[in-house]
């Protein structure tokens, strides 16, 4: 109870602090358009309003607040009016509407789910190399860690326009863009994970004379698992990234980064921030999703949690 | 100055000691093991030679770093000897190892978690290719032996560290090694635990007649449970005295209480004592 309290409160303030944005950041523009309504304003002109400071026009024309918060293409728009955006273009648009999110939000969603799984493959390929091959643990390491460090905004058109030159084109290279970002945290956690059993474990296999792939199915890959989750969950959400910026430099047509692009273009700030927002819950359904996952497989498993 | 073979000869079909009409299991003759480290050589091992008689319950004691646990780990090919020559049933220790002639049990239990004890416990067999109701009898057997019959279908951490330590005896005894290796498998339990442990352990030789050895810090424990000691001595890892155990097969707790037992205690006493003036 006391954390839900905590939790509400948190909320509050975040919704509270944004509505208060909201004046300052729109009073200009609400007050161009009063003045175009022939509404008096102070002061009077908008050349002489663009020299002012937010909070002191905000002060001279209080008349103005209500307006701040329902504008058409507000810099900055209220909660409610991102709400009331998501609800139309989710709830009330049907899914095969161009404008619906649920269509956009599947059309990212499929580029993040086929990066994610050839990311999480490729990682775990490229752990249980490294794990066991001293040649792969100097040669590729050191690579993986310098792909992480090139800006992907920097990198994805280049992959696009590459991809594209051969042929490729749709969904596959978003995946890319999306494997590329989530591989590394896959490779980290579970070389990491596939490392942890001790050496008293790794004697004892070696007294059942053991071969090397069956101390890497009974032991090492048992003992990775809750490492290879925690490394999920960061690398799925880096994947949704990965599938957003590889819209953008496409001029991709359907997608949550298209939409973002979209809105950027005509104004829509309020189709923007729904468009994040869609972004940010599908993003935390899947860590969900994947949390859910990994309680029941450890579970069966017999990890006490 | 190894193996002074001593004293007690004069009554061994007395003291129910059959060991001695048994054959050699373990042969270790002038063996030396020099660990290469950063700070020099460290000689673990030097002129180390004795003989293990199939049925002998051996213990190994003496202080840190005088080799007890690293001879054990040779005989188990965990090591490799620099020197000397180490057979185990007539095999050199690798060949032994590959004919799954020993089973080793460690300090900690070393469960893992995420198995029940049952499959635990069938991890060997599995690993050896035993076929599915081959390994759900020996499960069975090996249960009732250290007497945890009913606790196949717990995880781990259901059970206490002494339950924990007597699963991970189960798991070495499963698929029937004549040979079982046991590396202060009580150390990390409580006095009480520890003492029943013991007397299980007793029995389990017994009733399995296997040949056991075991590395311990415990100059009661040693006493108590074996029918040669081997007493141990750092820098180099040496031999310092083997006493052949003169107390009978039939052993209850309060024969530690017994004017013999307390003899051959004072005399590994003495042993340990002597070992450390080298230094």
């Amino acid at each position: 109870m006391k954390s839900i309290i905590a939790v509400f409160t948190v909320l509050t303030a975040i919704i509270a602090i944004w509505y208060i944005a909201c004046v300052p950041m729109n009073i200009k523009g609400v007050l161009d358009g009063a003045e175009r309504a022939g509404i008096e304003v102070v002061p009077e002109t908008a050349r002489e309003r663009r020299d002012m400071s937010e909070i002191g026009l905000v002060i001279s024309n209080r008349f103005a607040i209500d307006e701040t918060w329902s504008q058409d293409r507000p810099r900055l728009p209220a909660p409610h009016q991102v709400a009331v955006e998501l609800w139309e273009t989710t709830v009330e648009k049907k899914i095969t509407s161009k404008r619906s999110l649920i269509y956009h939000g599947q059309v990212t969603l499929s580029a993040t789910l086929l990066g994610f799984a050839i990311g999480t493959g490729l990682g775990i390929l490229l752990a249980v190399g490294i794990v066991h091959s001293r040649v792969m643990d100097m040669s590729v390491m050191p690579w993986a860690i310098v792909s992480q460090t090139i800006p992907i905004i920097a990198l994805a058109p280049m992959i696009i326009v590459v991809l594209y030159s051969v042929g490729v084109q749709g969904l596959l290279p978003k995946a890319i863009i999306s494997a590329y970002l989530s591989f590394f945290p896959v490779v980290v956690g579970m070389v990491k994970g596939l490392r942890s059993p001790d050496h008293m474990q790794l004697d004892l296999l070696k007294t059942y004379s053991a071969s090397t792939a069956q101390g890497f199915w009974k032991l090492r890959l048992p003992s990775s698992l809750p490492y290879l989750f925690a490394s999920l969950k960061i690398g799925i959400a880096a994947s949704l990234v990965g599938a957003i910026v590889g819209e953008l430099p496409t001029g991709a047509v359907a997608g949550l980064g298209a939409r973002l692009l979209a809105g950027s273009y005509y104004g829509q700030t309020v189709q923007i921030w729904s468009a994040l927002f869609a972004a940010a819950i599908l993003a935390a359904a899947l860590v969900a999703a994947l949390g859910l996952i990994e309680r029941l497989l450890l579970g069966r498993m017999g990890v006490k949690t | 100055m190894n193996m002074e073979t001593t004293t007690q000869a004069p009554e061994p079909q007395a003291t129910g000691s059959q060991s001695s009409a048994q054959a050699t299991v373990i042969e270790a003759k002038n063996l030396d093991l020099t660990f290469q480290t950063n700070d020099g050589p460290v000689h673990a091992l030097k002129d180390v030679s004795l003989n293990i008689r199939k049925g002998d319950f051996v213990s190994f004691i003496g202080p840190s770093g005088c080799g007890k646990t690293t001879f054990l780990r040779c005989i188990a090919a965990l090591e490799r000897p620099t020197g000397g020559t180490l057979s185990v049933n007539g095999m050199t220790p690798d060949e032994a190892r590959r004919q799954r002639a020993y089973g080793y049990v460690f300090q900690a239990a070393g469960l893992y978690p995420w198995r029940t004890i049952a499959k635990n416990i069938k991890l060997p067999l599995e690993i050896m290719g035993y076929s599915k109701t081959e390994q759900d009898k020996r499960v069975e057997q090996v249960l009732d032996l250290v007497e945890l019959s009913g606790f196949g279908g717990k995880f781990p951490w259901q059970l206490s560290g002494g339950m924990q330590q007597r699963a991970s005896i189960a798991r070495a005894l499963a698929f029937d090694a004549d040979i079982l290796l046991m590396d202060e498998p009580f150390g990390a339990l409580d006095e009480i635990v520890r003492d029943h442990l013991n007397e299980q352990l007793l029995k389990l030789w017994a009733r399995t007649n296997k040949t056991i050895g075991f590395v311990t810090h415990s100059i009661p424990e040693a006493v108590y449970l074996s029918t040669k000691i081997v007493v141990m001595s750092p820098r180099p890892g040496r031999i310092h005295d083997v006493i052949d155990s003169t107390l009978p097969k039939e052993r209850p707790l309060d024969i530690r209480d017994s004017p013999e037992f307390i003899e051959i205690a004072h005399r590994v006493r003495d042993g340990l004592r002597a070992g450390h003036g080298h230094d």
